[in-house]
C-alpha cells in the first residue's frame, strides 16, 4: 500500500491505515501524523491512538461530522506519503529512554535456553540484544506496555510453545522481530530474557520510563546487584532515565 | 469515623466506575467506565448530582451494604435490580424499596441489593465517593488494577469513604424507567476490516441471532451463534479498538468489545455498534440474545443527536416523590437468583 485510508471504527473515530505489516517508514507516517493533528487542535477531536498499521482518530461526533473531519486528516496525510520510502520527512519530536536491563537467569527464565538455541553465549546474547536503539512502535495490551523493534535478526526466536502463566513486573521478552517490556505480571508467550527493575507507566508515580509512542529506548546492561539495588525508590534517583543526546 | 459504605457482601463484580478516563489510549490505557452510561446518569440525575459523578456498579447481583454515615441519600437505576433495607440487624422485616426513585438511609441502616436481571445496575450517591480520580477519573479498570476503590472489585468488609457526611434535607425523586430497557437488537455500522468476510459471511452476521456467552467481562464478551471464520485471514497487524468493535478471531466465533477493552487487538472487526446503542451493549448478559442491524452512517450520526437530547433533559425528568407510602414497595418479593460472571481471564 501507498497511499492511506479511512476506515470508519463506528461513528465517532476512524483509523488512517498506512499499511498492513510492522514496519519503520509507515510507524513514521502513522506517529508524525498523530503530531499533526496534535499540533492542528482540530475542533472536535478527542485523541488519537497510534498502532503499527494505522492511526485511530476518535472524535465527538457533535462537534465535527465524520466526513468533514476526514477530509481535514486526510490533507495531513497526503503529503506523508508523496514522498519515496525513504525520503519521507520525520520531524515529530521524541525522547531517548534508558532502561537497565539484568540479564541473569536468576530474573530471566529463557535467557538460558534462548542463548542454548541462538548458539550464542549469554553475555553475547545480552550484548547484541542492548546494542541497537529500539523504536517504540506503539503502546498497547496493558497500561505503558511498549512493542520495541527492530530486534537484530541473529536474535529472532518464535514464541514459546507454551506461554508461561506468569512472568514478573519489569520482564523484557523476544519473539520474531520485536521485544516487549512487561509493565506487570502477566501471562506471556515470549522469551525472557532480562528484567528492568524500572517501573514502567504508572499514573500514581512520577518516576518510571514513561514511554510514549515514537520514543527511543536503550538497554543498558546492568548485574544482579544493581538490579537488585534500581529496586529501592531511593536509589533510582541517581539513575539517568534520558539519552537525549543521542537524539537521531 | 470517616462517612462510607461498609460492604457486608460484595456481589459478584462491584465497583466503583463514572463515565471513565479517555484520553490516555495512546499509552495503552482503556476509557472504561459505565457498562451502561445511561443508567448511570439517570441515578446521578435522582440524587442530584452532576452526570459523570462515580456510583457502585452491580454486575450479576448487588452487595449488601450498611451505613456508617449520619445518613446519605441512594438511587438504584438500571439492570432490573430489586432492593430492601433494614432497619437495624436485628430487625426481622425487610422493605423494598421503589426502583427508580432516591432514597435516604440512616446511620446503621441495611441495603440489600438483590438479582441483577440484565447487564448492570447503578448504586449512586448523593455527593459521591471520597475517592482520588486517577488520570480524571474514578472508574475501577479492574484488569489494571487502577481507579475505583484500591483499583479493584468491593469486598467483604471494605468502607467506600462517601464524599457527604450527610443527606441533603429535601424531598426525594423519582423518574419513570421506561428509557431502561434492555434491547435484542443493537444496530452496527460496517467495521474497519469488514473486507476480510465474504459477502455472504456479511449478510449471515447481520441475519444471526447471537447469545452472549458466559465468557463475559467488562472488557467484553463472546458471541456464540453462527461461526464466521474471515475469508480472508484473521491475523492482522495490531489496530487500534474501539467500544462496540466487533472482531472476529480464526474460531469465526465473534466477541464485541465493551467499557474496558483493551486498547489495540490484531483480529479482524466485522462491524462496530453504534455509539447511541453502546449503553444498550452494557445491558446484556449471559444468555441473552441480540442481533445485529446494519444501518449507514447518517442513520448512525441521527441516533446520538437524539441520545444526546434525551440525556440533557435526564434531570428534568426526574419529579419530587409523593410522600405517601409507596404502592410500590409491597410488590418485590425476595427472589434472589445468583447469576454466574466471568470477570477473569481475557482472551488477547
Amino acid at each position: 500500500m501507498n497511499g492511506f485510508r479511512i476506515l470508519p471504527a463506528g461513528d465517532s473515530a476512524f483509523a488512517v491505515e498506512f499499511g498492513d505489516t510492522i514496519d519503520r517508514i509507515v510507524s513514521e507516517r502513522v506517529l508524525t501524523l498523530a503530531q499533526l493533528i496534535e499540533r492542528a487542535h482540530l475542533s472536535g477531536v478527542l485523541e488519537t491512538i497510534p498502532t503499527f498499521r494505522s492511526l485511530m482518530v476518535a472524535f465527538d461526533p457533535a462537534r465535527v461530522a465524520f466526513e468533514a473531519l476526514a477530509r481535514t486528516v486526510s490533507k495531513l496525510a497526503e503529503p506523508l506519503v508523496a514522498f519515496a520510502r525513504d525520503q519521507a520527512p520525520s520531524f515529530r519530536e521524541h525522547r531517548c529512554w534508558r532502561a537497565p536491563a539484568c540479564y541473569h537467569p536468576d530474573v530471566a527464565p529463557d535467557l538460558e535456553a534462548a542463548a542454548a538455541r541462538l548458539g550464542l553465549s549469554m553475555a553475547e546474547l545480552a550484548a547484541r540484544h542492548a546494542a541497537p536503539s529500539y523504536h517504540v512502535y506503539m503502546l498497547g495490551f496493558l497500561p505503558g506496555q511498549p512493542y520495541l523493534g527492530e530486534l537484530p535478526e541473529s536474535l529472532a526466536l518464535p514464541r514459546r510453545e507454551t506461554p508461561r502463566l506468569r512472568v514478573e513486573a519489569g520482564s523484557i521478552g523476544v519473539a520474531m522481530r520485536m521485544t516487549c517490556i512487561f509493565p506487570r505480571a502477566t501471562p506471556c508467550g515470549l522469551n525472557v530474557i532480562a528484567r528492568t527493575p524500572l517501573p514502567l507507566w504508572n499514573p500514581t508515580q512520577t518516576d518510571g520510563l514513561l514511554l510514549q509512542p515514537g520514543d527511543a529506548l536503550r538497554f543498558v546492561p546492568v548485574s544482579l546487584e544493581t538490579f537488585e539495588s534500581l529496586g529501592n525508590a531511593d536509589a533510582r534517583a541517581s539513575w539517568r532515565w534520558r539519552d537525549d543526546e543521542a537524539a537521531e | 469515623m470517616t462517612p462510607a459504605l461498609r460492604i457486608l457482601s460484595p456481589g459478584p463484580l462491584t465497583t466503583v466506575q463514572d463515565l471513565g478516563r479517555p484520553g490516555h489510549q495512546r499509552l495503552g490505557v482503556p476509557v472504561g467506565g459505565a457498562l451502561d452510561p445511561v443508567a448511570l446518569r439517570a441515578g446521578n440525575a435522582l440524587v442530584g448530582n452532576a452526570p459523570d459523578v462515580g456510583a457502585l456498579e452491580c454486575v450479576g447481583a448487588g452487595p449488601t451494604l450498611i451505613v456508617e454515615a449520619d445518613s446519605v441519600r441512594l438511587a438504584l437505576v438500571g439492570g432490573g435490580a430489586p432492593a430492601w433495607r433494614r432497619a437495624t440487624a436485628d430487625d426481622a422485616r425487610e422493605t423494598a424499596l421503589q426502583p427508580g426513585a432516591s432514597f435516604t438511609l440512616r446511620r446503621g441502616e441495611r441495603l440489600r441489593i438483590g438479582a441483577i436481571v440484565h447487564g448492570a445496575a447503578y448504586l449512586a450517591v448523593e455527593g459521591g465517593f471520597d475517592i482520588a480520580p486517577v488520570l480524571g477519573s474514578v472508574s475501577t479498570y479492574v484488569r489494571g488494577e487502577i481507579g475505583g476503590f484500591e483499583g479493584r472489585p468491593l469486598r467483604a468488609g471494605d468502607r467506600v469513604p462517601l464524599a457527604r457526611a450527610e443527606a441533603t434535607p429535601r424531598r426525594e425523586r423519582e423518574m419513570t424507567m421506561d428509557f431502561l430497557a434492555p434491547a435484542d437488537t443493537l444496530r452496527v455500522v460496517e467495521g474497519p476490516q469488514a473486507d476480510f468476510f465474504a459477502p455472504e459471511q456479511i449478510e449471515a452476521f447481520h441475519a444471526a441471532r447471537y447469545r452472549i456467552g458466559a465468557q463475559w467481562s467488562r472488557m467484553g464478551a463472546r458471541l456464540e451463534g453462527p461461526a464466521l471464520p474471515p475469508a480472508h485471514g484473521f491475523n492482522i497487524v495490531s489496530d487500534a479498538i474501539v467500544r462496540g468493535s466487533i472482531q472476529i478471531p480464526g474460531s469465526g466465533q465473534p466477541i464485541v468489545l465493551m467499557s474496558e477493552h483493551q486498547t489495540t487487538g490484531g483480529y479482524p472487526k466485522i462491524a462496530t455498534v453504534i455509539s447511541a446503542d453502546l449503553h444498550l451493549l452494557g445491558r446484556l448478559g449471559p444468555g441473552d440474545s441480540v442481533r445485529f442491524a446494519r444501518v449507514a452512517m447518517e442513520e448512525a450520526a441521527a441516533a446520538r443527536t437524539l441520545l444526546t437530547a434525551e440525556l440533557e433533559g435526564l434531570a428534568r425528568r426526574t419529579r419530587e416523590r409523593p410522600d405517601a407510602v409507596d404502592p410500590f414497595e409491597r410488590l418485590f418479593d425476595a427472589n434472589l437468583i445468583s447469576g454466574v460472571f466471568d470477570a477473569g481471564p481475557s482472551w488477547n
